[in-house]
């Protein structure tokens, strides 16, 4: 299968016009299927999603990402999962999903007087 | 007593100094990068772990000796490593078994040498054991992938075998100077466990092969000069720089 990708750099503008180079690669069947890290750190409470990595295994890919992100000490628990298994929202989508809740603000629990006595809110 | 424990101290400094030499050769040509990492950490692990027996030993030795002079200024006669973990990397799969048959012999090796009466050299083999623990896990599982994977990955680790299996004998013969824990009694254990893997691995568990032996007492394979030209290029070249 022949795929084309587009390599885009810092700044490039994602435009059909732009200049960024493409170049065809082989869809590559034998190669380690990529896998999204998430690690706890000693500090947090929840597991950060931190990169990705290619591993042949879900086994192989806790080990990968014990040596190389938690090599300086960043974390005390580690979670992957295969990337394939990751939905996203499309950005493309950004309007309807996520600007109705701009004008909102009643939503936000601003509204109310705390009592002197209640701490950490 | 003392020159006996001097020279068990330099043994293990010396063997995993020149498997961290061995490992970090790959450093930037690992088969993928996240192996490279961790190729690369282990190696940085047994450079560790060689650095506490070295500076234990100039401690031993006393006088003006310091780690550097023990790694960098002795001769090859004078290294006292395992003939294993001098053997070439070959492919990612002799860098793999070599490993493995090391960690193996180091796991248990270790866990005696941490109940040793000689509490520095208890001390810093407990503190490594973990760091082992985990050597001992990633290769063993490099060998099941690959001893059961593919065609050619087994092929290829079979030809590893051929080639390191002679170095393993060594481990479990005991040099005048290794006193400090009955080698000899490691050797069925080591066995059982490199049995299992293989197993797991469909690998043939070798028989009746010659042992090669001679590097605890200092007498190398021919590869041992040429590690120890490029590690002391450079305090030989320009003697007592620093950087």
């Amino acid at each position: 299968m022949n795929i084309q990708i587009r390599k885009f750099y810092y700044g490039d503008i994602p435009e059909e016009k732009s200049s960024a180079s493409t170049y065809k690669t082989e869809h590559d069947t034998t190669a380690w299927p990529l896998w999204e890290i998430f690690i706890r750190s000693k500090q947090g409470l929840d597991h950060k999603h931190v990169g990705s990595l290619h591993a042949a295994d879900a086994q192989m890919a806790i080990e990968n990402a014990r040596d190389v992100y938690t090599r300086r000490q960043e974390g005390v628990s580690i979670w992957v999962v295969e990337s394939k298994y990751i939905t996203a929202s499309n950005p493309e989508e950004a309007g309807e999903l996520y600007e109705p809740a701009v004008d909102k603000i009643y939503r936000h629990p601003t509204f109310y007087n705390l009592p002197d006595e209640v701490n950490h809110m | 007593m003392e020159n006996k424990l001097i020279d068990h101290i330099l043994h293990l400094a010396d063997t995993t100094l020149i498997l961290a030499q061995r490992n970090a050769e790959w450093c930037g040509h690992g088969p993928i990068l996240e192996q490279d990492i961790a190729i690369t950490n282990i190696s940085l692990d047994l450079l560790g772990q060689s650095r506490n027996f070295y500076q234990y030993a100039a401690i031993l030795i006393g006088g003006d000796t310091d780690e550097d002079k023990l790694a960098y200024l002795r001769k090859e006669r004078e290294f006292k490593n395992l003939l294993l973990v001098e053997q070439p990397n070959g492919d990612w799969g002799q860098t793999i078994l070599r490993q493995y048959f090391f960690s193996q012999y180091q796991y248990l090796l270790f866990e005696k040498l941490q109940n040793s009466k000689d509490e520095q050299l208890a001390a810093i083999s407990a503190k490594a054991l973990k760091e082992i623990k985990y050597h001992l896990r990633w290769s063993s599982e490099w060998v099941v992938r690959l001893g059961d994977g593919t065609g050619e990955s087994r092929s290829r680790m079979l030809k590893a075998i051929d080639e390191l299996w002679r170095y393993t004998g060594e481990m479990f013969v005991p040099a005048a100077y290794e006193t400090a824990v009955d080698i000899i009694s490691l050797k069925n254990e080591w066995e059982q466990k490199v049995k299992t893997i293989f197993e797991e691995s469909s690998l043939p568990l070798p028989e009746n092969v010659f042992m090669q032996t001679g590097g605890k007492q200092g007498v190398h394979t021919e590869h041992l000069g040429y590690i120890l030209a490029e590690l002391q290029y450079v305090q030989r070249a320009y003697p007592n720089s620093t950087w």
